[in-house]
C-alpha cells in the first residue's frame, strides 16, 4: 500500500509540470494564438524561481517570480505576434532558442548551488490519515494550484461570459472583431496567462521536482505540454487525463525496468510517445467532436482592419 | 500609445527587399548594447560574428555543410506550411531516413561500387517519406492531429537509432562503444572541392531540391493545387482538389527530403551512425522555412544566414570567450529582428497616440499621406 | 553607411589581430565540451580542470574552449577552429569526438591534440581517462554494508563499457561484504536529466532499494535520497551541500592535476602522445570525504581505498560472469583491453545489456 501511495505521488509530481504548461497553452490555443516557445518561457520561469527563491531565501518568492518572469518572457511574443502580425510559429521557436540562451546567461552564477525546496503541505491529522493522508493533504503546494488551475480554465472557458468571449475569438477572429470584441486585448492576456503558467511549470522544476539549476534543465518538457494540448482536443479535463497517463507510463516504464523485465531500455523510453499517439488515435476518430473543440483561426495572425 | 497595422493593398517591393537590412541594423544595434553590457567591444564582437566566418575558404566549405541539411529540410517543410499541413517532425524523418539509407554500408559492407551511394540515397529518402507517411496516414484515416503525432515520432525515432548503434548494428571491433562500422569509400558522398575543405554534395542537393521545389509551387499545377488547398481547404473541393492526398503528398516529399537530409549528413560528413546525428536540424529548419517565408529561394538564403550565426558563435566564443548563450541569445534576437520587420512588407506601422484621433476622418487623410 | 561600417569592420579586424599578435607569446590551450559548462557534471569539472590550469600557469598560457558540441560533424568544425586559431594543445573530453579529432589531427601534425576516453591514437594524438571503477568498488563495499534490505538502486545512462564496467566493480565490491547483494539497475537513456534521474530515483526506492547509486550528472538522486532520509553516493563532483545527511562519499572527476601536468610538458617541451589511463593511486579518481557513516565503515574504505592506491585491482579473479561462466581465474587480473570493451555483466547483476 506504501508503495502504492508512493508510485502515485512520484506520478503526480512528474505530471504537475506538463499540466500546468499544457493548461496555460490551452488557454492561449483557445484564444486562436498557437505559441510554440513553451519551452523557452518555461526554462526562464526555472531560472528566475531557482534565483529569486536562492537570493532571497525564500522559495515562495522563488514562486511569485517564475511566473512573473514567464508572464514578461511571453509578453515579448505576444508584441511580436498580435502587435506585429508576425507568424506564429516561428516567432514561438525563435522565443525558446532566446529562453534557453538567455536563462543559461542569467543562471552562470546558480550552477552547483542547492536551492530552497516549496515544503509539502501540512495539516495535523489529515495528512497523517492512511493512504489518502499524503496524496490529498501532503503534496507540494504547486500540486493544488495545478488542480485548482484545471477546473478554474475549464470554469472560466465554459461557464463564463469572458470565457465565451475567448473561444468565440479563437473560433473566428474575423466575427468575433465585427462584433465589437477587442481581439487583441484578449489575445495579449490569454498569451500572458499561459507565459505565466510556463513561468510556473518551470519554477515546479527548480523548487520542488529538482531544487537546483542546470541550463536546459527542461530537457524537452515544454514540447510534451505542447502535444498534451492537442492531445487534450483542447479540453482541460482531458489535459489533467493526459498528463497523468503521460506520468504513470513514464514512471510505469521505470519500475518495469528496476523490476527486472527483459525489454531494451529504449523500447520502455519511447512508449509514453507511443502510448500517447495511441490513446490520440482512439480519441480524435469521432471527428465531429473533435473539430466543434478545435479553435478555427488557430495559428493564424490577425490585424484588424477599422 | 499603442501599434497599429494598416494593411497594405499589395506587399511593398520596398520592404521586401529592404527588410532584412533593417533587420540587421536594429540587431547590430540591440546586439552592440548587450555586448558593451558584458564588457565587450561590440565592433570586435561583430567581426568575429558576422565577418570573420565568410573570410575564409575552409569556413565556408563548414557553412554549406551546415546550411546544407536546414535548407534540404525547409524547402521540404515549404510545402507543408503552404498547404497548411503542420509537419514538426522532420527531425524523425530526419533520423529515419538516415537509419534506412545506412542499411546497405552498415549491413552489406561488401557491396562496393558506384551504385552503393544513389541506392543509399534513394533509399534515405524512401525512409524519410515512409516515416512521413505515418502521421499523414493517421491523419487521413482517424482524423489525428498531425502536430503532437509528428512530434512524438521524432522521439521514437532517435530512441530506435540509440537502440540500433548500441545492440545490432554496434561495430564488432569498436571496443563496444556505441557506433556502426564507417561506411566504406564508395558509401561516402564525395567531397565537391576536396583542396581547400570538406563541404560536400549534399550542399548541391539542397540547391537542386530548392530550385526544383520553386518551380513546382511557382509553375506547375501542383504548386497551384497546393497554394489553394492551403489558404482554403474549401475552395480546393470545389476546385476537385483532394485534401488526403495533398497531405501524403506534402508530408511524403517533406520527409524525403529530410531522410536525403539525414542520409545526406551520415554518408557525408559524418561517416557512420552514431547515437546522435543531428543537434536538431529538423526544429531549426522550421525556423528557416518562416524566415525565408516560404519562398525555396528564400530559404536557401535564410539556411546560410542561419548557418553563419551558427559559426559566429562559435567563433566568439573560441576567440573573444563570449559564452554560446550570449550565442543563442543574440541569435534569437535576430531572429525576432528579422520576423518583425518583414512585418513592414505586408503593413504598415502607426502609433496611435493616448487620445484616439475622431475615427471617421483619420483614417482616409493618413491613406493619402503615406 | 554602408562605407562607415565597413571601416568599422575593418578597424575592428586589425583590432582583432593586434590582440592576437600580443597572445602570441603565451601557449593556446584549448578545450571542447560535449554539454554545457552549467552542467555540474562531466563538462562542467573539465571546465574546472581548465580553471585549474589558467590559476596556476596563468602567466604562461591562455585558454579557450567550446561548449555544447555535438557529435558529429560540429565536433570536426569545433577542432579545426580552434586548430587554426593558434591553439597548441587541444583537449577533447567526449568519447563521441574521436573520430573528428584524429581526422583533424591528421591534417594539423604541429598541434598537440588529447582525447579523453577514446582508443585510437596518432603520432599528435594522446589519449587519456580515469579509472573511475576502481572508486565504484569501494562504493559497492560501502553500500553492502549499510543497506539494510541488502538492494542499492542503480542509475545509469548508456550501456557503454565505462558504464558496465563501473557496475560490474560495484557489484563485486558488494558481493565481497555481502554475497546476496542485490543492484536495480534504471536506464534513463540521457547523461543528464535532473527530473529523470529523480524520477527513477524514486521509483527504485519504492522497489525496496535503499541506496542509490548513479552515474547521469545530476544531484537530482541525492536530493530524493535526503527527502526520503536514506542515502546514496555523489557523481562527478563532490555533491555534499545538496546531500548533507545523505551522501557517504562521491568519486569526483578531477581532472585538475592531468591538465597541469600536459600543459607543463608541453611548455617544457617533453610531451609526447601517450596512453594514460590512471586511477586512485595518481590521483586522477579522487574520494570525497567519508561521511554520515559509522567508524568501522569508513576505516574498511579507507582501508579499501589503500589497497587499491597500492596497485590491487578490483577485477582480480576469481570473478564468473553473469550466466556462471568463469571469467578471470583465481588471482588474474583482468586487462586493460577487456575493460575497456567490456560488454558483459558479472554474476549477480540483474539486468540484462543490448546486443
Amino acid at each position: 500500500m506504501d508503495m502504492t501511495v508512493s508510485i502515485l505521488l512520484t506520478i503526480a509530481t512528474a505530471a504537475t509540470p506538463l499540466l500546468i504548461a499544457a493548461i496555460g497553452e490551452l488557454v492561449v490555443e483557445r484564444s486562436g494564438v498557437l505559441n510554440l516557445g513553451v519551452e523557452g518561457m518555461m526554462v526562464m520561469g526555472a531560472v528566475a524561481g531557482f534565483g529569486a527563491g536562492f537570493l532571497t531565501g525564500s522559495p515562495w518568492i522563488g514562486l511569485v517570480a517564475a511566473i512573473v518572469v514567464g508572464a514578461l518572457f511571453s509578453l515579448l511574443f505576444a508584441v511580436m505576434t498580435l502587435s506585429l502580425a508576425t507568424n506564429q510559429v516561428a516567432t514561438g521557436l525563435s522565443l525558446t532558442l532566446l529562453g534557453l540562451g538567455l536563462s543559461g546567461m542569467m543562471g552562470t552564477g546558480f550552477v552547483g548551488l542547492p536551492g530552497e525546496r516549496l515544503p509539502n503541505l501540512y495539516i495535523p491529522v489529515l495528512t497523517d490519515l492512511p493512504v489518502v493522508g499524503k496524496l490529498l493533504f501532503g503534496q507540494d503546494p504547486i500540486f493544488y494550484i495545478s488542480i485548482a488551475l484545471v477546473f478554474g480554465v475549464s470554469w472560466f472557458l465554459f461557464k463564463t461570459r469572458t470565457g465565451l468571449t475567448l473561444r468565440s475569438i479563437g473560433d473566428s477572429h474575423t466575427s468575433a472583431h465585427a462584433l465589437g470584441i477587442q481581439v487583441i486585448k484578449y489575445r495579449y492576456l490569454a498569451v500572458m496567462f499561459g507565459g505565466a503558467c510556463a513561468g510556473l511549470a518551470g519554477g515546479h522544476l527548480s523548487l520542488v521536482y529538482t531544487p537546483q539549476w542546470v541550463e536546459n534543465m527542461t530537457a524537452g518538457r515544454g514540447w510534451i505540454a505542447l502535444a498534451l494540448v492537442v492531445f487534450s482536443s483542447w479540453r482541460p479535463l482531458r489535459v489533467l487525463a493526459g498528463a497523468y497517463i503521460f506520468g504513470a507510463v513514464w514512471i510505469g516504464q521505470l519500475h518495469a525496468q528496476a523490476f527486472g523485465i527483459p525489454v531494451p531500455s529504449q523500447f520502455l523510453s519511447s512508449l509514453p510517445y507511443l502510448a500517447t499517439i495511441v490513446v490520440l488515435v482512439i480519441i480524435s476518430r469521432n471527428k465531429r467532436l473533435t473539430m466543434m473543440n478545435t479553435p478555427a483561426s488557430l495559428g493564424q495572425a490577425f490585424v484588424p482592419d477599422r | 500609445m499603442r501599434l497599429e497595422l494598416v494593411k497594405r493593398p499589395q506587399r511593398s517591393m520596398l520592404f521586401s527587399a529592404l527588410s532584412p537590412f533593417i533587420a540587421f541594423a536594429l540587431t547590430v544595434v540591440a546586439g552592440a548594447i548587450l555586448f558593451a553590457l558584458l564588457g565587450i567591444n561590440p565592433l570586435t564582437a561583430f567581426y568575429t560574428y558576422f565577418i570573420s566566418p565568410i573570410t575564409e575558404v575552409w569556413q565556408l566549405h563548414e557553412l554549406a555543410i551546415k546550411a546544407a541539411p536546414l535548407i534540404l529540410i525547409a524547402v521540404g517543410l515549404s510545402v507543408c506550411f503552404r498547404s497548411n499541413i503542420w509537419n514538426i517532425g522532420a527531425e524523425g524523418q530526419f533520423v529515419f531516413g538516415a537509419i534506412v539509407g545506412s542499411v546497405v554500408p552498415v549491413l552489406y559492407p561488401e557491396m562496393q561500387g558506384p551504385f552503393v551511394l544513389p541506392l543509399m540515397l534513394l533509399m534515405g529518402m524512401v525512409g524519410g517519406a515512409v516515416y512521413a507517411a505515418i502521421p499523414a496516414f493517421l491523419k487521413t484515416r482517424f482524423n489525428t492531429n498531425e502536430i503532437l503525432t509528428s512530434l512524438m515520432l521524432v522521439y521514437v525515432a532517435q530512441l530506435f537509432l540509440d537502440w540500433l548503434v548500441r545492440g545490432p548494428w554496434r561495430d564488432p571491433k569498436g571496443f563496444n562503444f556505441p557506433q556502426t562500422v564507417q561506411f566504406n569509400p564508395s558509401a561516402v558522398l564525395p567531397e565537391l572541392m576536396p583542396m581547400s575543405g570538406r563541404a560536400n554534395l549534399g550542399f548541391v542537393f539542397a540547391l537542386v531540391a530548392a530550385v526544383l521545389v520553386w518551380i513546382l509551387m511557382s509553375r506547375m499545377l501542383k504548386g497551384f493545387e497546393i497554394r489553394v488547398l492551403g489558404s482554403s481547404p474549401r475552395a480546393g473541393r470545389f476546385a476537385g482538389f483532394s485534401f488526403n492526398r495533398m497531405v501524403f503528398f506534402a508530408f511524403m516529399l517533406s520527409g524525403a527530403l529530410a531522410g536525403l537530409a539525414g542520409i545526406s549528413e551520415v554518408s557525408g560528413a559524418i561517416g557512420q551512425l552514431q547515437p546522435s546525428i543531428s543537434p536538431g536540424y529538423g526544429f531549426t529548419a522550421i525556423i528557416v522555412a518562416f524566415l525565408g517565408r516560404l519562398n525555396p529561394l528564400g530559404i536557401v538564403a535564410a539556411g546560410l544566414v542561419l548557418g553563419l550565426t551558427y559559426l559566429g558563435g562559435e567563433a566568439a566564443q573560441s576567440v573573444l570567450g563570449i559564452s554560446d548563450k550570449v550565442a543563442r541569445v543574440f541569435q534569437g534576437m535576430l531572429l525576432f529582428f528579422v520576423l518583425g520587420c518583414d512585418t513592414l512588407i505586408h503593413y504598415r506601422i502607426r502609433l496611435v497616440g493616448l487620445a484616439p484621433a475622431p475615427k471617421l476622418d483619420a483614417s482616409p487623410k493618413l491613406e493619402e499621406a503615406n | 553607411m554602408k562605407k562607415l561600417l565597413i571601416a568599422l569592420m575593418t578597424s575592428a579586424a586589425a583590432m582583432s589581430v593586434a590582440v592576437s599578435a600580443e597572445a602570441a607569446e603565451k601557449l593556446k590551450v584549448c578545450w571542447v565540451y560535449v554539454g554545457p559548462i552549467g552542467d555540474f557534471g562531466y563538462s562542467y569539472q573539465h571546465d574546472q580542470g581548465r580553471l585549474a590550469v589558467e590559476k596556476k600557469l596563468g602567466d604562461k598560457v591562455e585558454t579557450a574552449y567550446l561548449e555544447n558540441v555535438a557529435e558529429g560533424p560540429d565536433a570536426e568544425r569545433a577542432f579545426e577552429r580552434l586548430a587554426r586559431q593558434g591553439c597548441k594543445l587541444i583537449f577533447g573530453t567526449s568519447f563521441g569526438f574521436m573520430d573528428a579529432e584524429v581526422k583533424v589531427a591528421n591534417k594539423f601534425p604541429d598541434i598537440k591534440f588529447e582525447h579523453a576516453t577514446g582508443y585510437k591514437t596518432a603520432p599528435n594524438l594522446g589519449i587519456y581517462n580515469a579509472r573511475f571503477y576502481e572508486g565504484r568498488y569501494i562504493l559497492g563495499q560501502i553500500a553492502a554494508k549499510q543497506s539494510k534490505s541488502g538492494v542499492a538502486g542503480y542509475i545509469v545512462s548508456f550501456p557503454i563499457p565505462e558504464v558496465v564496467m563501473g557496475i560490474n566493480s560495484f557489484m563485486l565490491g558488494a558481493q565481497s561484504i555481502n554475497p546476496n547483494f542485490k543492484a536495480k539497475i534504471v536506464w534513463v537513456n540521457s547523461w543528464f536529466d535532473p527530473g529523470k534521474e529523480a524520477d527513477a530515483a524514486k521509483a527504485l526506492f519504492d522497489q525496496g532499494a535503499d541506496i542509490i547509486v548513479q552515474h547521469t550528472d545530476s544531484t537530482a538522486p541525492l536530493q530524493v535520497a535526503q527527502e526520503r532520509g536514506l542515502h546514496g553516493f555523489g557523481q562527478a563532483s563532490d555533491m555534499i551541500k545538496f546531500a548533507p545527511k545523505s551522501q557517504y562519499t562521491a568519486i569526483v572527476d578531477d581532472w585538475g592535476p592531468y591538465y597541469i601536468e600536459r600543459v607543463e610538458k608541453v611548455l617544457d617541451g617533453s610531451w609526447k602522445p601517450e596512453d594514460r589511463w590512471e586511477g586512485i593511486k595518481a590521483g586522477a579518481v579522487f574520494m570525497a570525504p567519508y561521511t554520515n557513516l559509522p567508524d568501522d565503515v569508513k576505516a574498511m574504505a579507507e582501508a579499501t581505498q589503500k589497497k587499491i592506491a597500492d596497485g590491487w585491482n578490483p577485477f582480480t579473479g576469481p570473478v564468473a560472469k553473469q550466466d556462471g561462466s568463469a571469467w578471470l581465474k583465481d588471482g588474474e587480473v583482468a586487462d586493460d583491453k577487456t575493460l575497456l570493451g567490456m560488454n558483459f555483466y558479472v554474476k549477480g547483476v540483474d539486468d540484462k545489456l543490448p546486443q
